[in-house]
Order: structure tokens, then sequence, then C-alpha cells
């Protein structure tokens, strides 16, 4: 199953990132990523999903031009690559630092590498991209001394050296305790606020349910689905779940109400929710004498989503 | 009015600030449309030397790593020990018994010191402390995972790499001037100061002995950076930077073996280490130019080589560190 293109960008319409047929087979004939054809539109907040080792990290390190695809195209922002990346900020495969350095020194460094910055503000901006991410008070720390969670944050800070037009986030909350996670959370949606276009690959599904606006699926080197979450929960209709000692009764007036897929089981009773109010179920329930003891409308989750996708369990602890 | 506006106005610069685009930028809103060409032509050349000034912001920053590493200041330290401990040696047990005709000049001319000790040095510690530092210029930061955050910056593979090899170079000479200026230092608190006898027998004044040095230095850090430029290849070909330091410390090693075998006295010529002590003519009278002459050529063709090498496979190595 593909959600279609439609659900992304329009072909023409500005691509944040646009890749065809972007394949990469690795020496020993290991094929990494299988004909990609991904759009991921401008202003979107897109997840990038799926199971470790299902393509994910090649396919960024091919955008980002540090592995050269075997086949196919790729372009971001529709520029060249090399106009296009002093644009783009970039977090692969976790955080990597001068361990020796202070963490203000690390993001001077960083900068010093882009062509298209500036020396003269390089220390204003270095300030800011760590006040942006809660390191002021650790700018002089030597990185060694840093904790996983400042890590990580160093390494987003690194990407907002200069204002950016894309940002791409390989697994941001990766080692992060839950306030961290949080405020990285956080920070995306600010980000993307201001317009920037978030490249957020993730195995968490939850995570990408709850920051993104798009995303797309890998299994086996393959893109499954790509589109806006809603176009990806598409077709999967919201459940209705109501408690009661009283099933079978429950079931026959859910019946009635003209709810389809009604299953009673124990003490519950499911049915597809369709067009119906649930609390108007609920008084027609409490009507005929069914004692109510939860009622509760199950939408779901992109994990379902995505298990019967690609086949496999993900990793859903976040 | 900032260089962004110009580039935002149709020209084709990276959009680099730089003073003197802001000032052609100012020039242009003063003295209106007319000057706009002139402006968008200068900030072209603004955009070029602003990849020059950039060029040189990566490299200054090459520099602070290199010179503030521990590790790097203390070989260059323990180098500079070794024109002291010479000098020492020599001052101490004087030069009777079967010391060399160089050592024993040492003993009359300060000046000497510095020769003696380039002698002592160049064939091996101060290779291994050049392959250290070229070794590590690639393997180094794959590594440690900063260079697929350095080329997404992004710092241009061929950019990189050119800032690498001149840091190496710059260490080479930083090295060379180090020992040099030592020993040099060592030789005229020690020994008696005066006109140089060269090896010729022919004698020249202090300040041409000194000039000579400068020469010296010169040739040395050439041998040097060519060495370098082996290391950084072999760099470009790992991800643990101590097995390309390993790797050039043997090449040098193994090259130094085959340079005693009179079988192979017809290799010698071409191999790296042969040239390094070439340093010697410049102790003739007249300098013997064609022998210093060959050393350059042969430093430049290794480095010519080895730096395609290092090219060749940087450029098109995917990066899965």
């Amino acid at each position: 199953m593909t959600v279609g293109h439609d659900a992304g960008a329009p072909s023409g319409a500005p691509a944040a990132i646009r890749t065809r047929g972007l394949t990469k087979v690795f020496k020993g004939g290991q094929v990494a990523v299988d004909a990609l054809d991904l759009d991921v539109p401008r202003g979107s907040v897109f997840g990038f999903l799926g199971p470790n080792g299902s393509g994910k990290t090649t396919t960024i390190r091919m955008l980002l031009g540090l592995v050269t695809p075997t086949a196919g195209d790729h372009a971001l922002l529709d520029r060249p690559l090399a106009e296009a990346l002093p644009s783009v900020g970039a977090v692969v495969e976790g955080p990597a630092f001068y361990p020796y350095l202070s963490g203000e020194a690390n993001l001077l460094r960083y900068d010093a590498a882009n062509p298209a910055s500036s020396a003269r503000d390089a220390r204003s901006r270095v300030g800011q991209a760590l006040e942006r991410v809660g390191l002021s008070a650790a700018a002089g720390k030597r990185y060694r001394a840093y904790s996983l969670g400042m890590r990580q944050r160093l390494a987003i800070a690194a990407a907002l050296l200069r204002p950016r037009e894309l940002l791409v986030l390989d697994e941001p909350t990766n080692g992060l305790d839950p306030q961290g996670t949080r405020e990285v959370r956080a920070l995306v949606r600010e980000i993307a606020r201001d317009g920037t276009t978030v490249f957020v690959s993730s195995h968490l599904l939850a995570e990408v349910e709850q920051m993104c606006t798009h995303a797309a699926v890998m299994s086996h080197g393959r893109l499954v689905a790509q589109g806006t979450i809603s176009s990806l929960h598409g077709g999967r209709p919201a459940l209705l779940r109501v408690e009661t000692p009283r099933a079978a009764e429950a079931a026959r007036i859910l019946d009635g109400l003209g709810l389809a897929e009604v299953t009673a089981a124990g003490s519950h009773v499911t049915a597809e929710l369709g067009g119906h109010a649930p609390e108007e179920i609920n008084a027609a329930l409490v009507r005929q004498g069914v004692p109510v003891r939860g009622l509760a409308v199950v939408r779901p989750s992109l994990e379902e989503v995505f298990v019967g996708l690609t086949g496999e369990g993900f990793d859903v602890d976040g | 009015m900032s260089t962004a506006d110009i580039s935002a106005a149709g020209t084709s610069t990276a959009g680099v600030s730089t003073p003197a685009a802001e000032a052609s930028a100012a020039g242009a809103s003063a003295a209106g449309t007319e000057v706009l060409g002139q402006a968008a032509a200068s900030a072209r050349t603004a955009g070029r030397s602003g990849g020059v000034a950039a060029f040189a912001r990566l490299l200054g920053s090459e520099l602070g790593l290199t010179f503030r590493r521990p590790r790097n200041l203390v070989m260059l330290a323990l180098l500079a020990l070794v024109p002291v401990l010479i000098g020492v040696v020599v001052r101490t047990f004087g030069s009777d018994g079967d010391a060399g005709g160089i050592v024993a000049a040492t003993a009359g001319n300060g000046l000497m010191l510095t020769f003696v000790s380039l002698y002592v040095l160049v064939p091996l510690l101060m290779p291994v402390a050049v392959a250290v530092v070229g070794g590590d210029a690639i393997a180094g930061e794959a590594n440690a995972g900063t260079l697929r955050y350095l080329l997404t910056a992004p710092a241009g593979r061929t950019r990189l790499l050119a800032v690498k090899y001149l840091n190496a170079v710059v260490f080479s000479l930083a090295l060379t001037v180090t020992v040099a200026a030592t020993a040099l230092i060592t030789g005229l608190a020690l020994f008696p100061v005066g006109d140089v006898t060269l090896l010729s027998g022919t004698t020249v004044t202090m300040a041409e002995g000194l000039l000579r040095t400068l020469l010296i230095v010169g040739y040395v850090t050439a041998g040097m950076a060519a060495l370098a430029a082996v290391a950084m290849a072999l760099s470009t070909l790992t991800e643990i930077p101590i097995g390309a330091v390993a790797g050039t410390v043997v090449l040098i090693v193994v090259t130094q073996v085959l340079r005693a075998i009179p079988q192979l006295d017809w290799l010698a010529p071409y191999l790296l280490p042969t040239r390094w002590t070439g340093f010697d003519a410049v102790l003739r009278d007249p300098v013997a130019t064609s022998d210093l002459g060959q050393g350059l050529l042969a430093f430049c063709a290794y480095t010519v080589l080895f730096g395609s090498l290092a090219w060749a496979r940087f450029t098109s190595k995917d990066i899965t560190s």
C-alpha cells in the first residue's frame, strides 16, 4: 500500500526534499535503499519512520552528500546540494564533537567549516544557539563532561547555528530523559512555526504522531507509505468501546442504532463509530437500562497502521 | 544594508558577509542605480575574497586544534629537548674519541648544533611526529564522527582536504623551526660563536651561517611536508587514526631498511628518507644546489602523487562513520 503522492506535495510545488529512484547498494550487494521516491513539502514537519536497519540513516546520509547514491536523483530545497547545505542544519546519527573542546568552541569549529558563515557574528550566533537549547550555562564546559542529554542538545544547537530552511534530525530524542524529550519536541514545534521544514527520523511512533504533519515509512530499504498523518490514518475507522457487565444487551442496542462491526466480548463491546456521536450512544444505552462503566472512542494509532505496513513490530517505548 | 540584501538583489554572491561587500553596497545605495552594476561586480569579487576569508577561518580553526592539542604540544616539546640533550652531552664529554667531523665541529661552533640536531632527528623522530598529525587528519575526524558534521556544515571535501594538508605543512614548519631554534639557542649558550667552518673546509661568516640555517629549515620542512602527504593519503583509507599513523611509520622504517641494503642502491634516490638528510648540501661551498634541487623535486613528486591519491579517495568515499 502506498498512501499516494497526492497527500504529499504535488510535483512542481516547492519541495524541501525530493528524491527520485534513490538507490544505494553497498559493496557486497546489500541493498540499503531501494528506489526511493520521497517528497517532503516545504513547511512540513516530516516524520521518517522505520525499524532499525530499514535504510533511514543511509537515506539521510545520501541526502546530505555523505554517501554517493548507486542510482537516482535527489535535491534539497530545489537547489544543487552544495548550494543548499549552508541552509540545512543536520543531526546525523547522534552527536559527535571534540571531547577536549568546550561546547562553545565546538560550535565555533563547525561554524568555521561553513563557507557561508561569517566570523564576525559567529560568537553571537553560537551564543543564541546555545541559549535556544538551554546550554548557555554549560557553554564553557568541556564536551567530555557533558551528559548524554546535553550532548544531544549541543548537536541540535549546531544545527541551529544559522537561520535554516531545512532541519534534518536523525533520532533527535535518543538518549534524552522524558523532560529532555519534551523540550526537544517543543523546540521542533517552535522551529517549524518559524517556517523551517523539519525532517525527523525516528523509530518512535508516538513521537512522530505528536510532532509531525507528514510521515513516510521505510521497510527493508523501500518506502511503503508517505503522506499527511491523517491520510496515513485514513481508511481506518475510529472504534467505540463500551465497558458494561451486560455486554450482550449493549451489543443489541448498538446494532439497533446502526453501528457496524459490533462485537461483544466479556465485559466490553466494540463497534465502528461511523458518524455517530458517542454522547448520544451513551444516552441511548443508559435510557435502556444498560449500566455503562466506561465508554471510549479509540482511534487507531499509527503503530497499528505501520505494523500492518512493515509487517514487523516497532519499538514503541516512547 | 547587508550582503544578504545584495544577494537578494540578484547577484550571484555566496552571501558571505565581508566589509568590502558592505562598503560597496552602501556606495550603491548612496550613488543610485547607476552604481548597482559595479556593486554587483564588486560583490562578486567580495564573494571570492569571502571564500578566501572563509578558507582562512577554517584553516585557523584547524591550526587552533592542532596547536592546542596536548599530544602535539608534547611531541614538539620532546623534540625540542633533543638539541639541548645533544648540546649538553657534547659539552660535558667533549668531542674526543670517535665522534665524527660534524659533531667535533659542534664543539668548535655553536651554530653546528643546529645541523647536528636535524641530522639526528630527521631520519625518524621528526617524521613520526609529522605522521601523527598527518595520519590523524581525516581518520581522526572519521573516528570521532566529527567528519560527517564538518562535511554537512558543509566544509567541502576538497576544501577540507586542502585545509588539513596546509595544517600538516604548518605543523612541519613549526616542528623544524622549534628544533632549529632550540638548537641555535643551546648552541649559542654552550659553545663558542664565530665564523662557521663548512664541510668543504671553507669558512663563512656567522651571518651567512644563519642564512644557510634558514635554507636548511626550508628544505627539511619541504621533506616533512612530502611525508605529510603520504600520511594524509593513508588517513583517507581508514577510520582508525592510529592505523594511518602506524602505517606511515612502518613505511618510513621499511624505506630506511631498504636504503641500508647495498644491492638496492639504485632504489635509494627515489626514497623519501634518502632526500631528507640531503640538506648537508647547504654545508658545501658553494651550496650544492643541484642536490638540493633534486631533493625538492622528489618532495614535490611525492606531494603531488600522494596528494592526488588522497584527493581521489576522499572525494569519492562514502562517509559511514
